[in-house]
């Protein structure tokens, strides 16, 4: 079997050592483009959902939208950020990319945690004569934490995926992440160090749903107190 | 007088799911709701609360905001607060400063016998220690209305009767008007003054039994014959006003 088809283990492993700083800094670039996506779908996705949460006017408008982005796929989406960021900043389309990708599952999870509030304890905020901030504030948003943090968790993998797709789509090296080295290889069919480039991004994706999965666990417990 | 409704009635959909429904509540009695699931004893307490209108009828409260208390079924904690969150929460959101109303929620927490357990949350308790601590919460803003829509239910008999006590000690202390919702005959004749039979769905009142002896109960008093004549009347008075509709 040729080499380029499917390498043997060992040429593999040889290919990750050697590759080895090229690829951890590889895994940076993309790993530190999903975080910032993750962060800016944060920020956004809880804070529209804040809002809409106590507006229903408004949650009908803006729902459709957000259903309707979630919907298109980010490959077809993809050229145009490319261009509106300009080529010499393909970085910024790749975390605008990857935020729309993950966007939705923070955004929905919030708004579905804002709701989920115990109807009972909705009556007691009403005859307690809650205003409007309490309510949000004291009941809807704490109660809503649980949703929020699965979401975040859907989120990271999701940021993920979408950077990598998107430095495929945006095909110039100036990002510098792991999907540029699986081109790279695979370009000049140097198979043993595109499975590199592979193993590293699934390696990375499994630490970062881990550390994700701590996190919520560290966060529900105190939530709850068990 | 401290609330009172007057030919009430409650539509849902097509038909009339409550009423017409009359009842009046003196200050510092108790009275108790008993009636088959569904017949509207909870959305009876609702009207009495003010957090729900008639379609038709009167409901007259002569106590402001803030003076009434709710104690549901299931304890409803903040699952992600202490206790001590829990029961400060009537206060602080009738904007009484922190601090105070820390202070005044430990004291409340004292009083249904639960001290030391303000820091932990709602899933560290017990069924009946929760329990408490919704009561705690209610009796925190010193009500002069206290709706207690089936408290019991989902506890074992013995803190069910410890609760029971409890609640008569508790309301000795400073006299709230109850409402007791609950479908248990026993509990009911057990905790009022006066017990409400409804009717199935529409809730109509079907009868009504005064229940003579003292409040707090005395020990022996659920073998008394005073006490078992009155549960047998008021079950007959339940299963006629059953057949009534059936």
């Amino acid at each position: 079997m040729p080499t380029y088809f499917l390498p043997a283990p060992s040429q593999i492993a040889i290919a990750t050592v050697t590759d080895a700083p090229l690829l951890m800094s590889s895994a940076w670039n993309t790993l530190s483009m999903a975080l910032t996506a993750l962060v800016v779908v944060s920020v956004l996705g809880t804070g529209l959902a804040l809002g809409l949460a106590a507006s229903p006017v408004l949650e009908r408008a803006i729902k459709p939208l957000a259903v309707g982005l979630q919907v298109t796929p980010i490959i077809a989406i993809a050229p145009l950020a490319v261009i509106w960021a300009g080529l010499d900043h393909s970085g910024r389309a790749i975390v605008a990319l990857a935020s729309i990708v993950a966007f939705f599952p923070v955004f929905s999870g919030a708004l579905t945690g804002l709701k989920s509030a115990d109807p009972d304890l909705e009556r007691l905020f009403d005859l307690y004569g809650a205003n409007r901030w309490q309510r949000l504030f004291r009941l809807r948003l704490p109660a809503a934490a649980p949703f929020i943090l699965e979401g975040h968790k859907v989120a990271a993998g999701q940021a993920l995926i979408g950077a990598v797709v998107a430095e495929f789509v945006a095909r110039t090296g100036s990002s510098q992440g792991l999907a540029w080295r699986i081109l790279e290889a695979g370009n000049k069919l140097q198979t043993p160090r595109l499975f590199a480039a592979l193993f590293t991004l699934a390696i990375m994706g499994g630490l970062l749903y881990a550390a994700l999965q701590s996190l919520e666990q560290w966060v529900l417990q105190r939530w709850r107190g068990r | 007088m401290i609330a009172a409704l007057e030919n009430v009635t409650i539509a849902y959909g097509q038909g009339v799911a409550l009423g017409p429904l009359s009842l009046t509540l003196k200050a510092g009695e108790i009275i108790a709701l008993v009636g088959p699931s569904g017949c509207g004893k909870s959305t009876a307490m609702r009207l009495l609360a003010g957090l729900e209108m008639p379609a038709s009828g009167l409901v007259t409260r002569s106590i402001g905001q803030g003076e009434t208390a709710l104690v549901f079924q299931a304890p409803t904690l903040m699952p992600w607060a202490s206790s001590r969150s829990n029961v400060a929460l009537p206060l602080e959101l009738a904007g009484t400063a922190k601090l105070a109303a820390r202070k005044r929620a430990d004291a409340a927490l004292s009083r249904v016998k639960l001290p030391g357990v303000a820091d932990l949350k709602p899933a560290q308790l017990s069924g009946g220690m929760a329990m408490r601590v919704a009561l705690a919460r209610a009796l925190v803003a010193d009500p002069k209305l206290l709706l207690l829509d089936e408290p019991f239910a989902a506890l074992d008999e013995i803190t069910r009767r410890a609760l029971a006590d409890d609640v008569h000690t508790l309301w000795a202390a400073s006299r709230p008007a109850i409402v007791f919702v609950t479908h248990n005959v026993e509990e009911a004749v057990y905790m009022a003054h006066r017990v409400l039979v409804l009717t199935p769905s529409p809730g109509r009142i079907g009868g009504e039994i005064e229940i003579a002896g003292d409040l707090p109960r005395p020990n022996g008093f659920r073998t008394s014959p005073r006490f078992r004549a009155a549960v047998e009347s008021v079950s007959s008075l339940l299963s006629a006003s059953m057949g009534l509709a059936a």
